[in-house]
């Protein structure tokens, strides 16, 4: 085996050996069949609500009174959870000794690094595969309803979507694992920035927009529109934003543009579904910024850590 | 001659400005328990580091077995065992699946991996507890387990460094021990760093003293003993007083013209032989 196959496989058994792992499988677990029971029950209620066509991907996007929708859930705790898998990766291996006794076996320095990576992108996929499946047995099962093609496509782009946004927090956390030479300084990092692009931002982005481009009752219509550009590219550097957008258009097959294009266009109005290629079109924008917000995660972290000195102090 | 298995070369780390080994020549030969003494901040660490290709020289060059560290560092680790300061391990993995995990690193297949893990176990005296959580271990037999690490992989130079540190006097003795075992039975070349010098002068057939970065003696024991303390023994006289010696015997010979200082001899066990003597007959 080569040395990358070892710490990957290594690295894997601890993550889903885990209770960490066991935890968090457990509460997505109970919502996700609690949210298939209680749509079971109360189906006649949420008829209105309920797209003819799509059926099957309803079960992603209701949210049945005090009970969030499970595509809520993911864009909510899945930043907790990729944080969870990372924030102590680099870190806890230096200050307990392990990383160089590990590196100085015959292996690179950015094996060790990239094992990680590979393992926790793993063990999200292993996570997330399980509950999409176990969601699905329970809709079969219970409900008896079978996804049509389409829904399938979608929900298998859905999981990517999940696998790289999850992935971009766990690549969050594993920077600062290695930046941070504390625990607990990383997981508080970690949890700030979720705070920041999860709620701050918007925040942030309209206090900025109101600033370069103030609105008042006279206001143009171009004026509106250079407002709202503004408070949605700031927007759109925030991971959760670009993933909300692309759960939506996903698994809400009328969905067809968002913001104020939307508004002007008026497109949303009429709720006839897209095609799955359409959807792609609408989200592949927000597609290639999560990935590159991963991406960038993902290499600052091998920079700083093939360039930092091994011992703990 | 004996082949030189490690070579350092005005080998020279600087950290912030200052150099913390400065152009160090260091030979290491076939065979040898080589004991690299110093202080608190000497640099030890970081030579050693920069002999594993851990951290790179700032100028010079560090070989072993004649692959320079920085350049090729797997050809170096293949057959160089390291024992880090705070040696660490996985906590919630046994001690068998520890040593199972550097056997997998090094490219050791399983089977052979097993019987190597077994033996080492028994070497170092971990047998029974083999299939326990190292996050059981006490701090001496995490120690151990580190010796059973660097024993596993079968090398041919071994790195210790401060293998003897937070361990009891019974504990020192047994990984003394290990280490002369180890270096007779094994050949294996050892570079063993430490401040206790009692130990040093113990096990080690050749010493290297480093100070603030510089090496500042480097040789056998008995030359580096011989050249320091020649002129010392040539003006030291010994007394033996009948009764007790008082402060008044003392005062007085003091006073004697030409007398620079008059000292008080302590026994000739030290404390740590009697404390082991003493847990030995239990
Ligand atoms: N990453 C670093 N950045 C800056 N200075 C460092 C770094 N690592 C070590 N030093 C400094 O280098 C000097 C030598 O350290 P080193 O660890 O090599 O000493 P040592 O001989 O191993 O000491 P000890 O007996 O305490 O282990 C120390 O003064 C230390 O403060
Ligand atoms: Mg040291």
């Amino acid at each position: 085996m080569s040395g990358l196959k070892v710490v990957f496989w290594k690295e894997l058994a601890d993550y889903l050996g885990s209770r960490k792992f066991l935890i968090l499988f457990i509460i997505i677990l109970i919502s996700a069949i609690s949210i298939v029971f209680i749509l079971s029950q109360n189906i006649g209620e949420y008829s209105s609500e309920i797209s003819k066509d799509y059926v099957f991907l309803n079960f992603f996007t209701i949210s049945l009174g005090a009970l969030p929708s499970f595509i809520f859930f993911v864009s909510f705790f899945g930043p907790l959870i990729g944080i969870i898998f990372g924030f102590d990766a680099i870190n806890s291996e230096r200050s307990k000794g392990t990383m160089s006794t590990v590196l100085s076996q015959p292996i690179y320095r950015d094996t060790l690094i990239n094992g990680k990576f590979l393992a926790g992108f793993a063990t999200i996929s292993i996570m997330l595969i399980s509950i999409i499946l176990i969601i699905l047995g329970l809709e079969l099962g219970v409900l008896g309803i079978v996804p049509n093609l389409e829904e399938i496509s979608r929900i298998i782009v859905f999981f990517i979507a999940s696998v790289i946004y999850i992935g971009f927090w766990m690549s969050l956390g594993i920077l600062f694992s290695i930046i941070f030479r504390q625990t607990t300084t990383s997981a508080l990092v970690s949890v700030m920035m979720w705070i920041f692009f999860a709620f701050f931002v918007l925040m942030i982005s309209s206090v900025i927009a109101d600033q370069v481009a103030p609105l008042n009752q006279n206001s143009t219509l171009e004026m509106v529109a250079k407002n709202e550009n503004i408070k949605s590219m700031i927007m759109h550097i925030s991971p959760v934003v670009l993933f909300q957008e692309i759960t939506i258009a996903l698994l809400n097959p009328s969905a067809r543009a968002f913001g104020i294009s939307a508004l002007i266009k008026g497109s949303n109005l009429l709720p006839t579904p897209l095609p799955l290629t359409q959807s792609l079109m609408v989200i592949w924008p927000q597609f290639v910024g999560l990935i590159a917000l991963m991406l960038i995660c993902f290499a600052v972290s091998y920079v700083i850590f093939m360039r930092q000195e091994i011992r703990a102090t | 001659m004996k082949t030189v298995i490690l070579e350092a070369k005005n080998l020279t780390k600087v950290y912030n400005h200052t150099k913390v080994v400065d152009s160090i020549n260091l030979q290491i030969e076939e065979g040898e328990i080589f004991g690299f003494l110093g202080p608190n901040g000497a640099g030890k660490t970081t030579t050693i580091l920069m002999a594993l290709g851990l951290t790179e020289p700032s100028s010079g060059e560090i070989n072993v077995f004649g692959y320079n560290s920085t350049k090729e560092p797997l050809k170096v680790k293949k057959v160089t065992s390291y024992l880090p300061e705070n040696v660490g391990f996985y906590e919630d993995l046994t001690a068998q699946e520890n040593l199972k995990y550097i056997t997998r690193l090094n490219g050791i297949p399983d089977k052979k991996a097993d019987k190597k893990i077994e033996e080492v176990l028994e070497i170092v005296g971990l047998s029974e507890v083999a299939k326990t959580e190292v996050g059981k271990f006490s701090k001496g037999m995490k120690q151990r387990l580190g010796m059973g690490a660097v024993l596993v992989k079968e090398p041919r130079l071994a790195i210790l460094d401060e293998p003897t540190t937070g361990i009891d006097p019974k504990g020192v003795e047994e990984i003394l021990e290990l280490i002369v075992r180890m270096s007779r039975e094994r050949n294996i070349t050892v570079l063993l760093s430490s401040h206790l010098l009692y130990q040093v002068q113990k096990i080690c057939t050749k010493i290297g003293i480093i100070s603030q970065g510089r090496i500042v003696a480097q040789g056998s024991i008995k030359e580096i003993g011989k050249s320091l303390l020649k002129d010392e023994k040539e003006n030291l006289l010994e007394i033996k007083v009948a009764n007790k010696l008082t402060s008044t015997i003392m005062e007085s010979i003091k006073k004697i013209e030409g007398v620079m200082e008059v000292e008080k001899k302590s026994p000739d066990h030290s404390l740590e032989e009697i404390y082991i003597k003493y847990f030995r007959e239990e």
